[in-house]
């Protein structure tokens, strides 16, 4: 006696012959060994996506884009609709996980090599959803049209247009005119609805396919061994088990913060009134935030924002393209070249992010 | 020959793809640059009467689509300066504790004069001129 779920199998399988993925799940594997714990972030990651996707869509049916509505219409959510404040606390709290588990998966990935060949690529397409990202978390900041977002687009905003010889038209396209106003609230609401979930599924996409085709990557360690002497476990269903395990815990983490520590709305914003004191940027942001915050006024000739601006611009172009550059060594520990860089860019972030929010 | 058939051909259609890719792209970037909105040029506005300023104050006075910053100093003068931090756009205030111009973005100090003292800012605030006829306060675009 088959059951429904063996008869649609079989239903399917005829017409579609579904053995090739069949014989690829069945024989995905694995490696077991003791950094093992970092193949589970970029899962988590994905899951913090597609909770973003799920809660964003259910925003979508009350929030209405426009500098007189947009508030208004988040006050809406969070003070009438049925469990529009868990629904809108969700939402932020995913993101703001979403970013650093991004960061962490990033990370874990350069100090264990896992980016170098074959897998450049894999790499190259995270670092462009990571750009995307943060692409979202900043155009979503600015959605509830409160104070302390129109200042922290105003600053992006004027940062992106001090980009050399693009910057004043690339300013002029995000803001939808010369000030941050209604329209820059409109565009932001198209990059982030519509324009970046189009762009971030097509790298999501390949990226995923780039991990399925490859395989885990195994660390160095490892390759040296004979195959009998290599651990691994099945991914379906043992792995996979784990991972739905790690995603419901951090579920539960998600409720919990977003029910004890529900997202604020802030003050409407407005045009014409000074900057609040304590301004911030999303914490994301913070160390490139601080960091132009030290610089002076002038560098030589240059005007100090920009001159910080290229040096971000130049770092991150060379992370994104670290598996064409890296310094190949194989020395261990903080002796390694890449280790080192590594190291000093985790530092200089998290250094940067603490001063921030003391000084 | 065939060689150049083959060449002459590749080159007509990448050609007539790129000219077909330029007529599409063209429309979509000029779709996505603002349209410049005319607007009423404003030389000065009218920011109330004098005794709503007490001393030691500074309030954001619209002019036109520009913040400019009002301040009324100890000594009772009045300053006007354009509100908008020279460093990255953010909207100044005047701190009456230490009675200098700050911006609370990126801790920028402006002094009375407009001038950029500490901080990021890289240029002086632009100055506006202030008249006050009978009691009521008029600030003017600076002239030049």
């Amino acid at each position: 006696m088959k059951t429904i779920g063996q008869k649609l199998f079989a239903w399917f399988d005829e017409r579609f012959d579904l053995s090739p993925v069949v014989e690829f799940v069945n024989h995905k594997r694995v490696p077991v060994h003791r950094h093992m714990i970092w193949y589970y972030m970029g899962g988590v990651t994905l899951f913090l996506f597609v909770t973003q996707v799920v809660t964003g869509i259910l925003l979508l049916f009350y929030y209405r884009p426009g500098a007189d509505s947009a508030y208004e219409s988040l006050r809406f959510i969070l003070t009438k609709v049925n469990f529009g404040w868990l629904i809108r606390s969700i939402h932020s709290w995913s993101a703001n996980l979403m970013v650093f588990f991004v960061f962490v998966h990033m990370f874990s990935t350069f100090f264990t090599r896992a980016y170098q060949k074959p897998r450049e690529m894999t790499w190259v397409s995270g670092f462009i959803l990571l750009a995307l990202a943060l692409g979202f978390g900043f155009s979503g900041y600015l959605l509830p049209w409160n104070e302390l977002a129109f200042f922290a687009t105003k600053v992006g905003t004027d940062i992106a247009g001090s980009v050399p010889f693009i910057g004043k038209a690339l300013l002029v396209v995000l803001r939808g005119g010369d000030d941050v106003t209604g329209a820059t609230l409109t565009r932001f609401y198209a990059f982030h609805v519509a324009m970046l979930p189009a762009i971030f599924t097509v790298f999501l996409t390949l990226h995923l396919l780039f991990v399925q085709r490859q395989g885990m990557s195994e660390p160095e360690e490892l390759q040296g061994l004979a195959e009998n002497q290599k651990k691994s476990i099945s991914f379906f269903p043992n792995f996979f088990l784990r991972d739905a395990l790690l995603w419901l815990i951090v579920l539960n983490i998600l409720l919990y913060l977003a029910v004890f520590y529900p997202w604020d709305l802030g003050f409407k914003a407005d045009p014409f009134t000074s900057a609040p004191a304590g301004i911030k940027p999303e914490w994301y942001f913070m160390f490139m935030f601080q960091t132009l915050k030290f610089l002076p006024a002038h560098i030589l000739v240059f005007e100090g924002e920009v001159v910080g601006i290229v040096f971000f611009g130049l770092a991150g172009l060379a992370w994104m393209l670290a598996p064409f550059w890296q310094f190949g060594s194989k020395r261990k520990g903080v002796s390694n070249p890449m280790n080192i860089i590594g190291l000093i860019s985790l530092a200089f972030i998290i250094i940067m992010t603490i001063v921030g929010y003391l000084v | 020959m065939k060689t150049n058939r083959r060449r002459f051909l590749n080159l007509v259609i990448g050609g007539g793809l790129a000219g077909w890719l330029g007529s599409v792209l063209y429309p979509v970037i000029s779709y996505l640059v603002p349209p410049k909105i005319p607007e009423a040029i404003v030389n000065s506005v009218k920011a109330g009467a004098t005794t709503d300023f007490p001393p030691n104050s500074g309030k954001i006075i619209k002019f036109g689509r520009i913040p400019v910053i009002l301040i009324r100093t100890n000594d009772k003068k009045f300053l006007a300066f354009s509100a908008t931090c020279t460093h990255l756009d953010c909207i100044v205030q005047y701190r009456s504790d230490t009675q200098q111009i700050w911006c609370a973005c990126h801790n920028g100090v402006y002094d009375l004069n407009g001038r950029n003292v500490s901080g990021p800012p890289p240029r002086p605030l632009e100055p506006f001129n202030v008249l006050v006829q009978n009691d009521e306060i008029i600030i003017t675009k600076p002239t030049g």
